[in-house]
C-alpha cells in the first residue's frame, strides 16, 4: 500500500492535519510524503505529542531548583531527595479513553505512567489518581466510576504498587468527558537515572515487551479532537491493558538497567514505535534505522502503517552498547519476555524503516518531533467573577444540619469505597493510607518518607483561573506541609477544553500563569507535566481543570503527623486568617445551590510564611494532628479529624463572630487546625507570634460528639453514617 | 531457622514477606525462582501473595503446577512448615497440599481493607505464640478470598481443630468465616490476610509478629 496510496487534501483532514501543516510537510520532505509518513507526522504532530497549542505558555513554569535533576522535558521528572536516591514522578491524563471504555482506558492509563517512571531506572513506589466525573444524577455516571476505579485496580493491584491516594469529584460539566489523571512515583540511585537518548552510532535498537498488534491506531489523534455523537465507534482506538506483562517488564528493565548494557530506553505509549524512535533520536541528535520485519507481532499481515502507529501496550524500545544483546536477551528471556533487536542507531539525523524490502518510511526526526507547528493561539482572558457577598440568609441553616448534609454530599462524602478497591499496602512501605491530606510511603529501607498528594479545585478555576491555577498550587503545598514533609516539586496535568475557542485558551492562559505565580513564590518547581486539550462534547467544555500532583520529603518519619489525634483534652488551634470566604464554596453549592462569586484568594506569602511556621510545629514535635483546612472549611476539617479519631470535638465560636456559618464553612486559604497538647499552646503562640501567624485557639478534642458552637452535639455515630452512607449508596443504585 | 520464599512471574509480596521475616527471623531469607526444581534445605517456605501468572486460568492454577511447586509438595511432605499468603494460599489450595478453593468475593469487587480476626488454634507452629482465641488486626487486599469446600470438609476442618483464623466480620463471604485453614499434619498453613503487612508499628500494627515468632519457637526447638 506504501506510496500506492494517493495523498489526496480528504485523507490529510482526515488525519487531523490542517493545509498549512501538510504544506509544512512537503517543504520539510521536498515530496510528497507516502501513507505511512504521513501517518507519523500526523500523530507527532497532534496536540498530545506535540502540545502545539500550549507549548508557549508552559515556558512560564519556573522547572529549576537546586534539589531538580531532571525538569519537563524527559519521561517523567526527577528530583533529589538525599541519600544518594532520586524520586521520579510524572502525572498523565487517560481522559479520552476512559470515557469511552473506562475500565481498560483507566487501566492503561495506569500502565503508561508506570512505564514513564520505570523507564528512567526508577522502581515504582506509588500510584494515585485524580478523578473527575459527571453528574451522579447522569445516566452514563455510575457506569463510569464502577469501570474507572476497577480498571485502576485491576492494573495497579495486579503490578503490586499501591495506590495511595487521589482525589473523586462529580459536576455535570464532565457529563461527556471525564477526567483520569494518574500520577506515578519511583526511587531509583540518583546517578544511575536513564535517559531517551539514543546515542552511540552503530549500537543496536532493541525492542521488548509484549507483541505488536493493531489495537490503538491512531489513539493520540483521538485524544487530539472532540467528542461527537460518533464517539462510541472510537472503541477500537482504546488500547487494552496486561498488567502482568507489565509486572515482568518492570522487573526484566530494572534488572537489565542494574547491568550496564543500556545507552537508552524509552517505553511506546501515545504513537507506539513512531514516537519512541523519533523522540530517542531527536534527543541524542542521531538517526534510527528500523526494520519493521523483525518487530514481534500479534498478528500476520501488518502493514508498516499499522506497525509504526499501533499503541498495543507493554513495550519497550532500548538502544543497547554494541555487544551486550546477548546478555540482555538473557534477562528478558528470563522473564517470558519478546526481545527482538530490530534497528541500529545511525549518524544521519533520519528515521528510516524498511519493511517488505522496501524503504517505507524516510524522514527527519528533528522536523518530526521538534518542528511541529507551535500556535500562539489567541485568547481572551476571562474576567474575574465579582465576590459574593453573603447575608444572613446563610445562617438560616443550623450548623450542625449544614455539616451533616455536606459531609453526606458527592464530594465530601467518604472514599472507602473508591480506596477499598485499590492495594494501598503492597509493598509494605505505606505510612500513611488514603484519606488524609497527603499519602506518605516510606522510602524503603530507611526512616524518611515520600509524601504525595494531587489537588485542583475546578469551581474555583471555572470562576476565575488564574487563581485557581494559584490555588492548586497552595492547596498541594499545604497538603504535604500537613504531614510534616517538605514541598519539593510538582507534576501536573493540564485538562481543558477545545484550544482554538480564544475562552477556553484564555482559561488555559490565566490557569498558567496562576500556577507559575505559585511555584515561583514557593520555591516547588514543575518537573513534568502532560496537557489534555478539547476535552468537550458537543461543545461543551470541561471545568478548566490543571491537576497538581505535588511531592514532598519526611526527613524523619517519626515526626510525620496525620489528622487522626490519638488523645481527649487536647487544643484545637486554627492557624491563618478567616474571613468567612463562602464565594465558590461547597456550602454555597450544596445547601443553596448557588455557583456564585469568586474563588477565596490566595496569599502565597502568607501560605509560605504559615507553612514554614506549621512545618517547624511539626519538625519541634508540638503537634499532635493536623489538617489542611480546604473544601467545606473548618467544619468540614474537624469533622474529618474526629471521625479519623475515632473521638469527638468542641468549637467555641468566636465573640463577633459575624455570619456563624461563613466562618464555619468559608473556605478561605493558607489554614490549618491543629491539635496540640494543653501545655505546649504557649510555646506554639510564642511561635506563632514571632513567625507574624495568625492563630487561635478555637476548641478542644474529648466526647464521643463533635459540638459546633451552640448547635445540637452531631454524634460521632451520625456524623460516621453521614460521611460512610452516599457513596455505597450510590454505587448499589 | 532457614527460610525461603519463592517468587513466581507475577508475584508482588515477595519482597515484603521476606523482610517481615528476616526482621523477625534476625538472619537472610533465600529467595527462591519458580523455575528452580529443588528447594534449598530451609525449615519453612513462603508463598507470597500476588498475581501468579497475571492470574490466568485462575488464580493460583499455573503456579501450582510450577516446578518449584512440585519441590514444595516434597519438602511439606517431609514436614517442613509451609507458609501461604493471599495468593499463595490459592496456590496451595489449587496444588492439593489444603483443602477447599477460594473464589470471588461476596461483592465481586477487590477488597482492601483491615479486618478483625480471631485466632482460632494455637496448636500449630504459625499460632502458638498468640494468645488462646487472640483477636488480632490483619490487612486484606484481594478480590478471590471467598474460602469454600463442601460441608463435610468444612466439618472436618473444625472437627480437627485445623481452622487457624477466622474473620469476626467476614469482608468476602467465605465459608464459616474462614480466613485461613492448616492440613491434616498442620505443617502447612494457607491464609487470606497478609501478616507480613502488620510487623512493623509504623506501618500501622503489630498483630503480624506473633506468627513468625510462632515459627521461629516452634521450629528452632
Amino acid at each position: 500500500m506504501n506510496g500506492e496510496v494517493r495523498i489526496t487534501p480528504e485523507l490529510v483532514a482526515e488525519h487531523g492535519l490542517t493545509a498549512e501543516e501538510y504544506a509544512r510537510i512537503l517543504e520539510i520532505l521536498g515530496r510528497e510524503p507516502n501513507l505511512v509518513e504521513l501517518g507519523i507526522f500526523a500523530v507527532m504532530w497532534s496536540e498530545h505529542c506535540s502540545y502545539k497549542s500550549s507549548k508557549t505558555h508552559l515556558a512560564k513554569f519556573p522547572t529549576t531548583a537546586p534539589w531538580v535533576i531532571c525538569g519537563p522535558g524527559e519521561n517523567a521528572g526527577v528530583v533529589d531527595i538525599g541519600d544518594g536516591l532520586a524520586a521520579v514522578f510524572k502525572m498523565e491524563s487517560h481522559n479520552h479513553p476512559s470515557f469511552i471504555e473506562p475500565y481498560q482506558g483507566a487501566a492503561t492509563g495506569v500502565g503508561g505512567i508506570l512505564r514513564d517512571v520505570f523507564t528512567m531506572g526508577a522502581r515504582p513506589v506509588a500510584l494515585l489518581d485524580a478523578l473527575r466525573f459527571g453528574d451522579p444524577a447522569h445516566p452514563r455516571t455510575r457506569w463510569l466510576v464502577s469501570g474507572v476505579v476497577a480498571g485502576i485496580g485491576g492494573y495497579g493491584n495486579c503490578v503490586g504498587v499501591p495506590t495511595v491516594g487521589g482525589e473523586t469529584t462529580f459536576h455535570r460539566a464532565y457529563d461527556g468527558n471525564i477526567l483520569v489523571n494518574v500520577m506515578c512515583v519511583g526511587i531509583a540511585p540518583a546517578d544511575r537515572v536513564f535517559y531517551a537518548r539514543a546515542a552511540g552510532v552503530g549500537n543496536p535498537v532493541v525492542y521488548v515487551g509484549a507483541k505488536t498488534g493493531r489495537d490503538g491506531i491512531h489513539g493520540a489523534t483521538m485524544a487530539s479532537a472532540e467528542f461527537d455523537e460518533r464517539s462510541e465507534e472510537k472503541r477500537p482506538t482504546v488500547q487494552v491493558g496486561d498488567p502482568f506483562t507489565e509486572k515482568l517488564l518492570i522487573e526484566a528493565c530494572l534488572e537489565l538497567m542494574a547491568s550496564d548494557c543500556v545507552v537508552a530506553i524509552q517505553d511506546m505509549g501515545a504513537a507506539g514505535l513512531t514516537s519512541s524512535s523519533c523522540e530517542m533520536a531527536a534527543r541524542g541528535g542521531t538517526g534510527i534505522e528500523l526494520d519493521l520485519d523483525a518487530v514481534p507481532l500479534r498478528e500476520e499481515g501488518m502493514t508498516a502503517y499499522e506497525i509504526m502507529l499501533s499503541e498495543s501496550q507493554e513495550r519497550m524500545l532500548l538502544v543497547l552498547r554494541e555487544g551486550r544483546e546477548d546478555q540482555a536477551r538473557r534477562i528478558f528471556a528470563k522473564w517470558d519476555l519478546d526481545f527482538a533487536v530490530i534497528g541500529k542507531v545511525t549518524g544521519s539525523g533520519r528515521l528510516v524503516a524498511r519493511h517488505g524490502g522496501r524503504t517505507v518510511v524516510d524522514v527527519p526526526v528533528a522536523a518530526v518531533s521538534g518542528a511541529s507547528p507551535v500556535y500562539d493561539r489567541p485568547f481572551e482572558l476571562p474576567a474575574p467573577a465579582a465576590p459574593y457577598d453573603p447575608d444572613e440568609r446563610v445562617d438560616r441553616i443550623a450548623a450542625d444540619e449544614a455539616l451533616l448534609r455536606l459531609l453526606g454530599s458527592p464530594d465530601l462524602a467518604s472514599r472507602r469505597w473508591i480506596y477499598e478497591q485499590y492495594d494501598y499496602m503492597v509493598m509494605a512501605d505505606t505510612v500513611q493510607r488514603p484519606g488524609g491530606d497527603a499519602a506518605v510511603v516510606r522510602i524503603h529501607g530507611s526512616n524518611r518518607g515520600l509524601a504525595l498528594t494531587t489537588d485542583c479545585t475546578p469551581r474555583y478555576c471555572a470562576a476565575d483561573p488564574r487563581t485557581g491555577g494559584c490555588q492548586a498550587v497552595a492547596e498541594s503545598y499545604r497538603n504535604l506541609t500537613a504531614v510534616g514533609a517538605r514541598p519539593l516539586a510538582i507534576t501536573n496535568c493540564l485538562n481543558f477544553g477545545n484550544p482554538e475557542r480564544p475562552a477556553i485558551m484564555g482559561q488555559l492562559v490565566a490557569a498558567i500563569e496562576g500556577m507559575s505565580e505559585a511555584c515561583r513564590a514557593l520555591d516547588y518547581p514543575v518537573v513534568s507535566g502532560n496537557v489534555s486539550l478539547y476535552n468537550e462534547t458537543m461543545g461543551r467544555a470541561i471545568l478548566p481543570t490543571p491537576q497538581v500532583g505535588g511531592l514532598g520529603l519526611v526527613e524523619d518519619l517519626d515526626r510525620m503527623v496525620g489528622i487522626a489525634w490519638s488523645e481527649e483534652g487536647l487544643r484545637l488551634l486554627l492557624v491563618g486568617d478567616t474571613v468567612g470566604w463562602l464565594g465558590c464554596s461547597l456550602f454555597l453549592r450544596e445547601l443553596f445551590g448557588l455557583e456564585a462569586g469568586a474563588p477565596p484568594p490566595v496569599d502565597l506569602a502568607a501560605e509560605r510564611r504559615h507553612a514554614d511556621f506549621v512545618r517547624g510545629c511539626i519538625a519541634a514535635g508540638l503537634v499532635r494532628a493536623c489538617h489542611d483546612l480546604s473544601d467545606g472549611g473548618l467544619a468540614v476539617a474537624v469533622a474529618e479529624m474526629c471521625l479519623a479519631s475515632g473521638g469527638g470535638a468542641r468549637i467555641h465560636l468566636p465573640p463577633r463572630v459575624g455570619l456563624r456559618n461563613a466562618w464555619l464553612f468559608g473556605e478561605d486559604q493558607a489554614r490549618y487546625l491543629l491539635a496540640v497538647a494543653p501545655h505546649t499552646v504557649g510555646e506554639l503562640a510564642r511561635r506563632a507570634a514571632a513567625a507574624g501567624v495568625p492563630m487561635v485557639e478555637i476548641g478542644d478534642t474529648g466526647g464521643d460528639a463533635l459540638i459546633l458552637g451552640d448547635a445540637r452535639p452531631i454524634s460521632l455515630a451520625v456524623l460516621r453514617r453521614a460521611h460512610e452512607a452516599w457513596f455505597p449508596r450510590y454505587m448499589e443504585g | 531457622m532457614r527460610a525461603a520464599v519463592v517468587t513466581f512471574p507475577g508475584s508482588n509480596c515477595d519482597r515484603d514477606l521476606a523482610v517481615a521475616m528476616e526482621a523477625v527471623f534476625g538472619r537472610p531469607v533465600l529467595r527462591v525462582w519458580h523455575a528452580d526444581s529443588e528447594l534449598p534445605p530451609v525449615d519453612v517456605v513462603g508463598i507470597p501473595g500476588g498475581f501468579s501468572y497475571g492470574d490466568y486460568l485462575r488464580p493460583g492454577a499455573i503456579a501450582a503446577r510450577s516446578p518449584i511447586l512440585r519441590a514444595v509438595i516434597r519438602a511439606a511432605e517431609r514436614g517442613v512448615a509451609v507458609l501461604g499468603i493471599c495468593n499463595g494460599f490459592q496456590i496451595l489450595t489449587e496444588a492439593g497440599l489444603l483443602p477447599g478453593a477460594l473464589i470471588r468475593n461476596v461483592g465481586l469487587a477487590f477488597v482492601c481493607r483491615e479486618v478483625e480476626l480471631e485466632v482460632a488454634t494455637t496448636a500449630s507452629p504459625f499460632t502458638c505464640a498468640y494468645p488462646a482465641r487472640a483477636r488480632i488486626r490483619l490487612p486484606v487486599a484481594h478480590h478471590d478470598g471467598n474460602y469454600v469446600a463442601d460441608v463435610e470438609t468444612l466439618d472436618r476442618l473444625e472437627a480437627e481443630d485445623r481452622i487457624a483464623f477466622r474473620y469476626l466480620d467476614n469482608p468476602n463471604g467465605s465459608a464459616r468465616g474462614i480466613a485461613g485453614v492448616l492440613n491434616a499434619r498442620r505443617n502447612v498453613l494457607g491464609m487470606m490476610p497478609h501478616p507480613e503487612r502488620a510487623c512493623d508499628p509504623k506501618l500501622g500494627g503489630t498483630d503480624g509478629i506473633p506468627l513468625f515468632r510462632s515459627l521461629l519457637s516452634a521450629l528452632v526447638a
